[in-house]
């Protein structure tokens, strides 16, 4: 198991302070939180910012990470025997009254070592809790995300993925264990939007019915298409000549490639619509072909010999009017 | 991996399929109710109360799919940067509003 730095993750001294963390953990989090961010990597750069916070700034948390990064830096491997931590009692935060959020899922080590973190941790509790009552328990739902292309929404498609949850055994001891499901992705899903399983969150107990998984859609990054809504678009450069004399072009689009009339005459940013070629829906969107104009360099003579020509052929033409100079 | 045999599980689309009543949505966005009737206060998520109940409570309340996001988005930001759930959700306006400003910038500098 891969040993964590949480001082080096924040960006503090052994030695700082509970303010001083605070302080270190609010000005990563402002950085990097998925839902405010813009860096690339934000949400696993904010995991790991989020973990190292979790870990020291609880005083008891923090004394008994101490402990064990003194044993890794004496050249020891890092490996918790079962129940190391028994001797520390952990007071902790664990109704921690926002957790509900809960997608803190934190790494191996972090669990090693705590437990599972923040709204995890508490619905492990929870589930603990609920074990001891009698009566019909509904289980707890669950989210995750899934990752698709954009053409996974075009065309439908199937994910296998393997999901971690926790699993109460008979004796009410909760495990994490490893499931294997297959999904159907609708077609014309957007990203951001969620798919609710039922049924596959954790297990009801005393005859209560099982909770959901929630899956968050997210769309893996590609550089070609613009998505707003249902509508796509994309840039479709050109020559100044295809623009001026129109043309029939190979464009591609997320389900394959097609041929397209440029009309005569089309400017820059003219939008070509292919309609209902959007995601699917209904009614389903329409893709657009934003055409861009390439203005090729004179890398000889005779090319410079052309827009020489052409300027003399054009030469009333003033493509500065409308700034009336 | 017997699992991998059965047919594969059938989602809902929840932003545009699902209604949540106001514990199933305190279920699946792990807020509890008092949390989840302060951003109803707060506007973030607005029930449709059930036609004819004039003046009803949240059990009359129904919430379309697109509240589960919105619910889980503030209290995330509320856990995270510690804030009050309506800093939360003056944080979600802003947000909102440069996604709009920046789609908004992005399509008419390709235009020019």
């Amino acid at each position: 198991m891969e040993f964590k730095d949480y001082y080096a993750a924040l960006g503090v001294e052994r030695t700082a302070t509970h303010e001083e963390i605070k302080r270190a953990y609010r000005k990563l989090a402002r950085k990097y939180h998925p839902d405010v961010s813009k860096e690339p990597n934000a949400e696993a750069k904010f995991k790991e910012v989020a973990e190292a916070h979790e870990a020291l700034i609880d005083p008891e948390r923090r004394a008994a990470y101490d402990d064990i990064a003194k044993r890794q830096a004496s050249g020891q491997a890092f490996e918790p025997p079962p129940g190391w931590d028994s001797g520390f009692e952990y007071s902790g935060r664990g109704g921690d009254g926002m957790a509900g959020g809960g997608d803190a899922d934190f790494s191996d080590f972090f669990e090693s070592l705590f437990g599972r973190g923040r709204g995890e941790r508490s619905g492990r509790e929870g589930m603990r809790r609920a074990g001891a009552s009698a009566g019909p328990v509904q289980g707890g739902d669950h989210h995750a995300k899934v990752s698709i292309e954009l053409r996974d929404s075009y065309q439908g498609a199937r994910r296998t993925m393997s999901l971690r949850m926790p699993v109460i055994d008979a004796q009410g001891h909760v495990t994490l264990q490893e499931r294997q499901l297959e999904v159907t992705i609708p077609k014309g899903v957007r990203e951001g939007q969620h798919l609710r399983l039922t049924g596959q969150g954790d297990a009801g107990r005393g005859g209560g019915t099982a909770g959901d998984l929630y899956l968050e859609i997210q769309f893996l990054p590609q550089p070609l298409y613009r998505l707003d809504g249902r509508d796509v678009s994309f840039d479709l450069p050109v020559s100044p000549w295809e623009a001026a004399l129109g043309a029939t072009v190979t464009a591609p689009t997320p389900e394959g490639p097609v041929q397209l009339g440029v009309p005569a005459g089309s400017s820059q940013g003219r939008k070509l619509r292919l309609k209902g070629k959007g995601l699917p829906g209904f009614p389903p969107g329409d893709l657009y072909a934003v055409i861009t104009i390439a203005v090729p360099v004179a890398a000889s003579e005779p090319q410079s010999a052309a827009y020489q020509a052409l300027a003399q052929t054009f030469a009333g033409y003033d493509p500065r009017a409308s700034l009336k100079v | 991996m017997a699992e991998l045999n059965r047919p594969p599980l059938q989602g809902i689309v929840v932003e545009e399929h699902l209604v949540f009543t106001f514990t199933a949505l305190c279920r699946a966005s792990g807020a509890d109710a008092a949390q989840l009737q302060a951003m109803v206060g707060e506007g973030l998520i607005e029930p449709n109360e059930t036609i004819g109940t004039i003046g009803a409570g949240p059990d009359d309340w129904q919430f379309s799919g697109d509240a589960l996001p919105r619910a889980r988005t503030a209290l995330r930001l509320a856990r995270d940067f510690e804030l009050g759930l309506s800093g939360a959700v003056l944080v979600m306006d802003l947000l909102a509003e440069i996604e709009r400003l920046r789609s908004l910038l992005q399509s008419s500098s390709r235009s020019r």
